[in-house]
């Protein structure tokens, strides 16, 4: 009876320490500085949107959230520099500070943004069934989407790269892919393009980014591949570690999602934007984030109305 | 109704990965199962506290979390690798495993002990007792909680998809992505689930019409 006791007792140790080096233990799980643009010295400043008053807009998505005293966004939580949540709930990034901008052009101080983490495959679902009132990060406009959702934007033009280890030599763009093996999540845009046969790469398929790039630095696959805006967040994380190859491969223009028929919602998201472009916040917003992870800026593209 | 028709190529690799899946996995956890429990009645306490470990550590720990450790943990210290169909397939086999030792050690105490004493004053040895005479006899009361299993089995396959191995359920994440009503995917996807597990059940009722106790 002893024998059996320990034994569970020994089973169930073994089980916990499997789980504890499951969840950390990885070098660098945790990067080598905290991800975002909060902290650090000599780092650009966020900055900060002038709110807007009374603010009329005739849109029905508007008036509830103005009903409510609050706007309700999506947004990504597992992107650093880019859609990013700490483990103290704070939230950081580029897509955030967008976000951040528009509520204040909308009337809402940053005190009055509820954001949701909605992941990719629901976006559609969560933004028709109203769930979120507008939703960024790293939307990619096209066509069969917009027969669900109304888009403002593009205000970033992204485009699919590779992120592979600092001493890899044999990726050097998509074209090198043959026979390496390539990580992204299940359904993204990119993973529809690497799966093409002229390139003739294999592919695994996860549920989070995270977890591919923790594949990457476990030897487990060549290269990871979706946004070079995510990527290069990643990079930014692990400098000695990982690098981005730095040939995209599509154009993945970022919108701002939201009801499909609410055109003066829109309209006001695109005016939005353009507004905070012109006047020099988005350039300071990107510096103070996306701007860290080395990336260089690029002037925002022209806005799409319609 | 549409969506099945316009992505039937889709739908029918999900099904034929979850049946494949399913099968294989189903038939390692039946072999690894059956020799747990062969441990776990054994006569030698190092088999035995292994047995009870094994099923202790499998059936206890949540089967996404096996999946996680499969992918992070065991590429770093064992198996760099390993392909993705292998891992699930390892994943479940295990998980499974510990459930089925545990409703083939049941079936062994239904076989009175006299079976065995016999078996061993006639000289047979544990292993060919535990072959010969107490496994097919354990066999008639296993097979219901057997059937439960595999039916279960078939349900946790689903996990697999979010580890990149194309099955049934992954189906449903990528047409939804593409902008798909949820309601329809679903029920196709559903339909595909009832059809593996009516037949599962479907084998074992045979199975137990041929091989039932009769008391």
């Amino acid at each position: 009876m002893n024998l059996r006791k320990s034994a569970a007792v020994a089973a169930t140790v073994a089980a916990l320490a499997l789980t504890a080096t499951a969840c950390g233990g990885e070098s660098g799980n945790a990067g080598d500085k905290p991800a975002g643009g909060s902290g650090g010295k000599n780092q650009p400043k966020l900055p900060t949107y002038t709110v807007a008053k009374d603010v009329k807009v005739d849109s029905p998505t508007l008036k509830k959230a103005q009903k409510a005293g609050k706007i309700v966004f999506g947004a990504k939580d597992d992107q650093p520099f880019l859609g990013f949540q700490d483990t103290d709930g704070k939230r950081s990034g580029f897509d955030i500070e967008i976000a951040k901008m528009v509520a204040a052009d909308l009337g809402f101080k940053p005190d009055q943004i509820e954001f949701k983490t909605v992941d990719s495959n629901v976006r559609e679902t969560t933004i028709s069934k109203g769930e979120v009132d507008l939703y960024v990060g790293t939307y990619t406009i096209n066509d069969e989407r917009k027969k669900q959702v109304g888009f403002a934007g593009p205000y970033f033009m992204a485009g699919a790269d590779l992120l592979v280890r600092a001493d890899e030599k044999g990726v050097t763009g998509p074209d090198s892919l043959k026979g390496k093996t390539v990580c992204s999540i299940k359904g993204s845009t990119p993973l529809q393009e690497i799966k093409k046969p002229k390139y003739g790469a294999k592919t695994v398929e996860l549920s989070k980014y995270s977890e591919c790039v923790q594949q990457l630095l476990n030897n487990e696959v060549d290269a990871v591949t979706t946004d070079d805006a995510i990527l290069k967040g990643y990079a930014a994380q692990r400098p000695t570690k990982l690098k981005v190859v730095g040939k995209p491969f599509t154009k993945e223009p970022y919108g701002i999602g939201m009801n499909k028929d609410d055109k003066a919602l829109r309209d006001a998201v695109n005016n939005a934007i353009e507004a905070h472009e012109k006047n020099g916040d988005y350039k300071k917003a990107y510096d103070a984030t996306l701007g860290l992870s080395k990336s260089a800026y690029t002037e925002p593209p022209a806005l799409e109305r319609y | 109704m549409n969506v099945l028709l316009d992505y039937l190529p889709e739908f029918r690799e999900g099904f034929i990965g979850t049946v494949l899946l399913t099968l294989a996995s189903g038939l390692l956890a039946m072999v690894l199962g059956v020799i747990i429990a062969g441990f776990r009645v054994s006569p030698v306490p190092p088999l035995r506290l292994f047995g009870t470990a094994w099923v202790t550590l499998f059936r206890n720990t949540p089967l996404t979390l096996l999946f996680l450790i499969v992918w992070f943990v065991l590429p770093v210290i064992f198996f760099p690798g390993l392909n993705p169909w292998m891992k699930a397939l390892i994943t479940l086999g295990c998980y499974t495993s510990a459930f089925v030792c545990e409703a083939v050690r049941s079936g062994i105490t239904t076989v009175p002990l006299g079976q065995a004493e016999a078996a061993r004053s006639i000289g047979m040895t544990f292993s060919q007792t535990l072959r010969l005479i107490i496994l097919p006899q354990a066999t008639r009361t296993v097979l219901p909680p057997l059937s439960s299993i595999f039916i279960a089995l078939t349900k946790n396959s689903a996990i697999a998809g979010a580890f990149s191995v194309a099955e049934l359920f992954s189906v449903q994440k990528l047409l939804s992505d593409k902008g798909y009503t949820i309601g329809w995917i679903f029920l196709w996807v559903a339909l595909g689930y009832l059809v593996i597990t009516f037949s599962i059940s479907g084998l074992f009722r045979l199975l137990e019409r041929r091989m039932g106790v009769a008391r």
